[in-house]
């Protein structure tokens, strides 16, 4: 039953993010979107991706959009009044597709009751990330070490004539 | 996968279609950069989703696990690159919406 409402509760943090005026409490709803999928991933039997999903894209990411929000300026109130007509405008089809849609998908295939397979004797996921995705790890490094670089040259000043 | 384990895993699809349509949506129709950079956070989250669910389902949930690891470390790496690109132009034209970047003069 938690495993339902959480993804009912992440498909509409999900689509609050989108709908909402205010960046900020978008981004807020973007890590309410993390944090109900951390709960699935739990469920699944993914506990490692899931403290990372809840460390990195709920806390990191986060804090990234903020931090951003905080450096840019705010519009004015008519800029705020035109904004709110031109997005209305366009968004207002969104919560109807997504009911649409949803309908149309859960009467396509009605399971009357939900439940989640015995659990079965896996490999530990260290074992998996450190002897057969060690490729993936190099990966990894390369793209921190490229993302490193980029921010470091996206931010730094302008030298001194 | 057999098809009691399609039946069980529904509703995660269900989900999985839903939250991909919002950020597809959100992408296409948005034109604040911040809000397509969130769009595009949404659509990584119905992948991570569809990835672990697939695995779930196929008995192989440490290898999905490792595979969304690296999707998460990719993930932030490019958004914190996006955010760095994005605050660059708003310095620029003082705006974050898509129409008025039609200059690339440089």
């Amino acid at each position: 039953m938690l495993i339902i409402i959480s993804l009912i509760a992440f498909v509409l943090a999900a689509l609050w993010a989108v709908m909402t005026r205010s960046l900020l409490r978008s981004a807020i709803a973007l890590a309410l979107t993390s944090a109900m999928l951390t709960i699935v991933m739990f469920r699944l039997r993914a506990a490692m991706a899931a403290a990372f999903e809840l460390s990195v894209c709920a806390g990191l990411i986060s804090v990234v959009f903020i931090s951003a929000l905080s450096l840019t300026h705010p519009l004015t109130w008519n800029e705020i009044r035109q904004h709110m007509k031109d997005r209305l405008s366009r968004f207002w089809y969104l919560p109807v597709i997504v009911v649409v849609v949803g309908f149309a998908l859960f009467f396509l295939k009605v399971t009357p009751e939900f439940k989640l397979p015995p659990a079965e004797i896996e490999k530990d996921v260290r074992e998996v990330l450190w002897n057969l995705r060690q490729l993936d790890l190099i990966g990894q490094v390369a793209v921190l070490l490229a993302g490193g670089l980029g921010v470091v040259i996206l931010f730094r000043d302008k030298e001194k004539k | 996968m057999n098809t009691l384990a399609l039946t069980m895993i529904w509703p995660f699809f269900i989900c999985i279609i839903l939250v991909a349509i919002i950020g597809l949506y959100c992408l296409l129709f948005t034109f604040n950069l911040i809000r397509a950079l969130i769009g595009f956070e949404i659509l990584m989250k119905a992948v991570t989703l569809l990835i672990i669910v697939a695995g779930y389902a196929s008995g192989q949930s440490a290898l999905a696990q490792s595979l969304v690891i690296t999707l998460i470390v990719i993930e932030v790496v490019l958004v914190t690159v996006a955010m760095g690109i994005v605050l660059g132009l708003h310095k620029h034209y003082k705006s974050l919406d898509v129409r008025n970047l039609r200059n690339l003069k440089g």
